[in-house]
């Protein structure tokens, strides 16, 4: 049971990220995987400031403003130097592996008897005390991202995405939205950073390589939900990504407990996306 | 309303497919009128259109909206103050994944700062409906459906309410019709000038429909090689038939 529970509480500090590419992929249609560094970079800062006894009140903000700021960076270099996004994100993303080595100043850092946001005590139970400050976090967050959607400035970041011509000639600086656009994205993931380190207790330097294809995982069964079962409102799409990130460790911590070799873990995972997302396509032709 | 004094535009400068697509145009159009603009292809004219715009930054030359203001360096988000734009493309004037709904509202903001507060509600919800309604399409009753689920003239029909739907001075129309079926395009084009008087505004368009220059407008100008080669008021256009106007291009 803890096992899953633990499962559900790794998904819901995960989804934080996938809102992250939700933003990036879905409402500004840039492929950004500047989203490896910016995780570690949020795990790291998180990890140098909870070594130097800075309350975690001000180390959230510092958090979101060092992802807002890589983000900026991608999209600064995509918009203005004109280089293709993907390269944008992969130029940042190698970039921060130094920044984030300087930072940490080794590759492993434990956060043992440091503060920690999960040690807010609700209940006696830890599991379900992490549980709930996770949720109470992610209704927090969902609540936030789906308002601002939905206020005149979020339909203009959507219609940018969706646009950009028509963004243009309403009024709108394309290229500042995107920059603006992969600052949330970015200070998103970078607060999932933050909230897995403090879960794990560890910061790594590895900790992101790979980690956008959980995103990205979580992004496309949503989206493959999201047509399924038409479902268009914002409100929905935010669901769907955060219940997909759940279901996305669901299934690995499944696997494992099935006892399949762990070697095997990546391939379960991508053959599990192709699965979910092929089922959509397939009701397409038929 | 628009002043055009010399302006150049070239495109690939230097290179062999070195393109001298406006050459020292000017132009003085007069508020409320209603220019047509005709020409063979590659004459330069949706360039003209989009020098106005901004869309395209003039090479030299200046431009000059409302007597007084220069807007010579503004980009085209910069210049939407005064003018919207229809596109020949029907597709660009609409954002497909967002709600008819949504499309309205921003177009409503287009030329005030997009804020962080939710702008939709009854009151404006009753307003594009209404808006809507003088199209005949049975849109109002969709609003909430996304833009792409339309159809091009729809998506045309629904750009022109659009362009208007926040103050505006000067409307753009870039082949708006040139897509769409003869029904559609009856529609978008009886439903602009319609606006366009209603409103008053200061309008251009771009047309290879030759029944469309002689129907609509009180000036027409021809461009040829990036220049205006003809230039009449609307006294002369009452008498210019189809013909008339196809012999320009011989």
């Amino acid at each position: 049971m803890d096992f899953f529970i633990t499962a559900i509480i790794l998904g819901l500090c995960l989804s934080v990220m996938g809102l992250g590419i939700f933003m990036s992929m879905k409402i500004f249609n840039i492929p950004d995987i500047t989203t490896d560094g910016s995780y570690t970079l949020g795990a790291v800062v998180t990890a140098f400031l909870l070594l130097n006894n800075v309350s975690l009140f001000i180390i959230i903000p510092i958090v979101l403003f060092s992802g807002a700021i890589a983000g900026c960076i991608t999209a600064f270099i995509h918009t203005k130097f004109k280089i293709d996004a993907l390269l944008a994100g992969i130029l940042t993303m190698t970039a921060l592996y130094s920044i984030n080595l300087i930072i940490l100043g080794r590759s492993n850092q434990p956060l043992i008897n440091t503060q920690n946001i999960f040690e807010f005590q609700f209940f006696q139970n830890q599991i379900f005390n992490s549980l709930t400050i996770i949720l109470i976090i992610i209704i927090l967050l969902a609540s936030i991202l789906s308002y601002i959607l939905k206020t005149d400035f979020g339909i203009a970041m959507r219609a940018t995405g969706n646009n950009a011509q028509m963004v243009r000639a309403l009024g709108v600086d394309d290229d500042k939205m995107k920059i603006f656009g992969l600052a949330i994205a970015n200070s998103l993931t970078a607060f999932a950073g933050f909230l897995v380190a403090q879960y794990q207790f560890f910061a790594d330097i590895n900790m992101g390589i790979g980690i956008v294809i959980t995103g990205l995982g979580s992004v496309l069964i949503a989206d493959a939900f999201q047509k399924l079962f038409k479902l268009h409102s914002i409100i929905w799409q935010i669901l769907m990504v955060i219940v997909s990130s759940i279901l996305f460790q669901f299934v690995l911590a499944f696997t494992l407990s099935l006892g399949i070799n762990p070697n095997l873990l990546k391939l379960i995972t991508a053959v599990f996306v192709l699965f979910i997302v092929g089922i959509t396509r397939f009701r397409k032709i038929a | 309303m628009i002043q055009l004094s010399n302006i150049n535009k070239t495109f690939n400068k230097g290179f062999a497919t070195e393109n001298n697509a406006i050459n020292n145009v000017s132009i003085n159009i007069h508020s409320k009128e209603f220019v047509v603009i005709v020409g063979s292809n590659g004459s330069g004219k949706s360039t003209l259109l989009n020098c106005i715009a901004g869309g395209i930054l003039t090479d030299s030359g200046k431009i000059i909206f409302n007597e007084t203001i220069d807007v010579t360096n503004l980009k085209d988000f910069q210049r939407t103050k005064w003018v919207s734009r229809i596109f020949q493309n029907p597709l660009i004037g609409t954002a497909p994944d967002l709600s008819i709904l949504d499309n309205f509202r921003l177009a409503a903001i287009r030329t005030k700062p997009k804020n962080i507060s939710v702008g939709i509600n009854q009151a404006f919800i009753q307003k594009v409906k209404e808006s809507l309604s003088i199209l005949n399409m049975g849109l109002e009753n969709k609003i909430h459906q996304p833009v792409g689920s339309l159809s091009g003239g729809q998506r045309q029909a629904i750009t022109l309410l659009m362009s208007v739907f926040d103050q505006s001075s000067i409307l753009l129309l870039d082949e708006p019709t040139a897509a769409l079926d003869p029904k559609s395009a009856q529609i978008v084009m009886e439903t602009a000038n319609k606006l366009i008087n209603q409103l008053q505004l200061t309008a251009m368009l771009v047309t290879h429909n030759l029944k469309e220059a002689t129907t609509f407008g009180n000036r027409i100008i021809q461009m040829h090689l990036g220049k205006i080669v003809k230039d009449l008021k609307n006294d002369e256009k009452q008498n210019l038939n189809v013909s008339d106007i196809f012999q320009w291009f011989q």
